[in-house]
């Protein structure tokens, strides 16, 4: 302090020469240079976040309509039987109906071609009308049949008629038909409802969610039934009840070490486990909806903890002084004043568990099936493993579709995270 | 079945509730003392004591009757007809029955076969009357040693209260076992992996081609399983998405405590955040549908030659998804850090950046190491994103601009498909799991440590 040279005597003209000037400058360019640095950081996390979202939509979106041609189908009594609609031969009743229009086609393998334009679906959509109303038969309808997948393809600009004819999968024979029915009218693209209504099939125009959706809910309804009310009561017993001592203590570093735990090892668990254990079914919503729920358990805990930590002592105090035992206090006063907070954590908890794919992987969800589950134990896929299986598939339209199949799951999780931000604004106390 | 009974012991449960809740009324009525335990908990005593044990009886023996069924119809067939038979095939047998009990009979069973199928129908008939019998005599013993203790000064709260806390302990148990389940199973297929080839060949091993047969003479017979490659892939990877995570992470974080107005955090806070609740098969395909791609191009713009696959693209995208983990955790160790450090420096004359780079990064750098430690556990654990953008070939390279496997693509791709439990392949993936737990387990326990040990300095 009595130091004669210390920097409060230090002249006012040292901090005026050019070094000293220069000093500042470079500091004060280093302060911008970090901030900088941190705006650059946020611009690529953010620009990242855009391209993932710009390059789902953008692929997805055409998925959500499907090219249909409209043919005038006549049912014909000589293939269909009035007495035994469903084994009629209705491919034969379907490529009638385009030789009709295309009559100058004539070589078998031309016909064939011709009708690679239409989906193998149609037929069986055909028999289910037929079957539905027999009265139809002998009658001539228009009906909206799914084109393929490569006329989709073509109809939406994904494939480029400028390429030459040997690189693509449709001929200049086919885009000639297909402009021909444009030009008649007959090339209609409505909103695909088969996304959501159909189930998987090996033809892109035809694969649908709903099993996987259906899939996805009884799992997620599992996952529900087992960890909310486990998880409440688990985290009731830590926060209200449980003597802090080394077993509590245990507890609680082993709940954390849960939330921690790769995904795929609750895989490897569920099969060892469930399915060559106990013999459960693979590929069942039974298994994944348990396996989810113990990866939800813990989040759900954490979340419950926190709410009933928020519940201020003077609740408590009071129920107590009027009487009331301690698990009165909790479950009278406690729980329903935190249950807004609890609600929020259970949501967000289902919500990474709709997404989670890779235990779901391991048991078997990922199996090719075409109808969806009739139950718990029915063999299933969920939305996220669906989507691996056709990001996987070969087909250009599974490319679409697998990104619509994302549009799908990330609409689920932001109606599902939207409901917990709104459950924590509109129910939750302050204190 | 299974379901019919449930419904039948929750109305049962549900209906003595009633039921003793207007008695133990009744009670009060008549009684000259007023009655110990209010009428609901009369209700809930016997209501709980009708359902807990039925219930429980009802899982337990649903878990158990097809390993016993199975055990049963496999004895009951004649000693010849499995004589000198290794596991796999009588599993084969086994299978042959069931689906003939169902009633889908493909080609002409064997007699043998054909009686063994009515057998097991036959139990699975008992077995299924059995459940139904058992849950409810369970539950109608239960009823009528509950309704004997009904009396005035019957202390039913303090009998439904332990109960009820016996339940939220088991609850709280159910993590540990679930951790001991994880542990069990991954133990005992791994030491069943570890009998077919000798652990050093796997930690050591340089060659890790699981499912083409090297020389006849190998000790699985299958494959060779040296797991270094496999490793190393994963740690690639991991270093990758460090290199692209650790970055932008911490200095975002920088920017938002510091720099940041209120009002742009409250924005861009939850915008990060947005990036951690992307299911991770969505990065999988983003990382397939364009990074990957985009990559590959500019590689070659470069001249750099670049697999398809390459672990810079998985990476890559990994790096994406663990932006929020890093940022948010050094977010919180920033602003732990005393606003009198803060001060003290200001003080003294410092800029924003040197408070920053000389106070604020040392006091706060405990919590912000937790934070990669965690990121670099997720990295490694991560399954979906390399599953569909990293190979399957497993390559000893630190190159990244090549494909490499990592520890989670082998575990997939092991067990997907087929699972003999038997077979060194399958078992091997059991192995990889054990060490991929263990590892990640590690830097959880060092991580949250290191975290907390942090926070309580300047608690």
């Amino acid at each position: 302090m009595n130091n004669p040279a210390s920097p409060s005597q230090t002249p006012m003209s040292f901090f005026l020469t050019k070094e000293a000037m220069n000093r500042v400058r470079r500091r004060k360019a280093a302060d911008l240079r970090l901030r900088l640095y941190g705006l650059v950081a946020i611009g690529l996390a953010v620009a990242m976040l855009a391209t993932l979202f710009v390059s789902l939509i953008m692929t997805g979106y055409p998925s959500f309509v499907q090219t249909h041609v409209t043919l005038d189908v006549y049912l014909d009594p000589a293939d269909i039987e009035a007495d035994s609609p469903e084994t009629g031969n209705y491919r034969a009743v379907i490529k009638e109906s385009l030789l009709t229009l295309f009559p100058e086609v004539k070589n078998p393998r031309q016909q064939r071609a011709l009708q690679g334009l239409i989906s193998n679906g149609a037929q069986y959509m055909l028999r289910d009308e037929v079957t539905a109303n027999p009265r139809l038969i002998g009658q001539t309808v228009s009906l909206k049949v799914p084109a393929t997948d490569m006329v989709d393809q073509l109809h939406k600009g994904v494939i480029s008629r400028q390429l030459p004819e040997d690189q693509r999968k449709i001929s200049d024979q086919q885009i000639a038909w297909y402009d021909a029915l444009a030009a008649s009218g007959r090339i209609t693209a409505p909103f695909n409802w088969a996304l959501f209504f159909n189930s998987d099939s090996r033809f892109p125009e035809l694969a649908g969610l709903k099993g996987a959706i259906a899939g996805s809910f009884y799992a997620l309804a599992v996952c529900f039934l087992i960890s909310f009310p486990a998880g409440i009561a688990a985290a009731i017993y830590l926060e209200e009840f449980a003597a802090r001592n080394k077993i509590t203590d245990f507890i609680e570093v082993n709940i954390n070490n849960l939330a921690a735990i790769p995904s795929v090892v609750f895989g490897l668990l569920g099969l060892a486990l469930f399915l060559q254990f106990m013999g459960l079914p693979r590929s069942a919503p039974l298994v994944g909806g348990i396996v989810l729920s113990l990866m939800t358990l813990p989040t759900i805990i954490i979340a419950t903890r926190v709410a009933l930590k928020a519940v201020p002592p003077s609740i408590r105090e009071a129920a107590l002084g009027l009487g009331a035992s301690r698990q009165q206090v909790v479950f009278h006063h406690v729980l329903p004043l935190s249950l807004p907070g609890v609600m929020t954590g259970a949501i967000i908890g289902l919500a990474r568990a709709l997404g989670e794919t890779a235990p779901l992987l391991l048991i078997g969800m990922n199996a090719f099936i075409t109808s969806d589950p009739g139950g718990l134990m029915d063999p299933a896929t969920a939305l996220p493993t669906q989507i691996f299986i056709w990001a996987d598939s070969p087909e250009r339209g599974f490319a679409a579709r697998t990104s619509a199949a994302i549009l799908v799951l990330i609409g689920f999780l932001l109606v599902m995270n939207i409901t917990a931000i709104i459950l924590r604004q509109r129910f939750e106390r302050k204190w | 079945m299974f379901i019919t009974t449930l419904l039948c012991l929750l109305a049962l449960s549900m209906a003595s509730f009633f039921l003793f809740n207007a008695r133990a009324r009744a009670l009060a009525v008549g009684a000259s003392s007023r009655l110990h335990s209010l009428p609901s908990y009369h209700g809930a005593y016997v209501a709980l004591r009708v359902a807990l044990p039925s219930i429980a009886f009802l899982l337990i023996w649903s878990l158990c009757q097809q390993p016993l069924i199975d055990r049963l119809v496999m004895s009951s067939l004649p000693a010849e007809a499995t004589i000198g038979m290794d596991k796999g095939a009588l599993d084969l047998i086994l299978s042959e029955i069931k689906t003939v009990a169902d009633g889908r009979i493909f080609g002409e069973p064997s007699p043998t076969i054909l009686a063994a199928a009515e057998q097991y129908k036959e139990w699975r008939q008992l077995g299924q009357y059995a459940l139904f019998a058992g849950g409810l005599g369970i539950a109608f013993v239960a009823l009528y040693l509950a309704h004997r203790k009904l009396a005035v000064e019957f202390r039913a709260r303090q009998r439904v209260e332990r109960i009820v806390s016996g339940l939220m302990i088991f609850c709280s148990l159910v993590a540990i076992l679930t951790t001991l389940g994880i542990v069990f199973s991954l133990l005992f297929e791994a030491y069943r992996f570890f009998e077919l080839v000798p652990w050093h060949e796997f930690f050591f091993g340089l060659n890790w081609e699981p499912q083409i047969p090297l020389r006849a003479d190998q000790v699985a017979g299958l494959g060779a399983f040296g797991a270094i490659p496999v490793f190393t892939g994963t740690l690639l990877i991991a270093v990758v998405a460090i290199l692209v995570a650790g970055p932008i992470g911490l200095f975002s974080a920088i920017y938002l405590v510091e720099y940041a107005e209120p009002k742009t955090r409250a924005v861009i806070k939850p915008t990060l955040e947005i990036l951690s609740g992307i299911p991770t098969v969505v990065y999988g395909f983003f990382a397939v549908l364009v990074v990957a791609p985009a990559i590959t191009a500019f590689g070659q713009r470069l001249g750099i030659e670049m697999a398809p696959n390459s672990a810079l693209a998985a990476g890559l995208v990994m790096g994406i998804m663990i932006v929020p983990f890093i940022s948010s955790l050094s977010d919180d160790a920033i602003r732990a850090v005393p606003q009198a450090m803060r001060d003290g420096a200001y003080a003294l004359g410092a800029t924003k950046a040197e408070t920053i780079v000389s106070v604020l990064l040392p006091a706060a750098l405990p919590g912000i190491v937790g934070g990669f430690l965690l990121a670099i556990s997720r990295a490694i654990g991560e399954t979906m994103i390399v599953v569909m953008a990293a190979g399957l070939i497993a390559n000893l390279t630190a190159n990244p601009f090549e494909a490499v496997t990592t520890v989670t693509v082998q575990i997939v791709t092991l067990l997907i498909g087929d699972t003999e439990f038997d077979s060194p392949k399958t078992l091997a993936a059991f192995a990889l799991g054990l060490v991929l737990f263990a590892v990640t387990l590690c830097l959880n326990v060092i991580a949250l440590r290191i975290v907390r040990k942090y926070r309580e300095m300047y608690e």
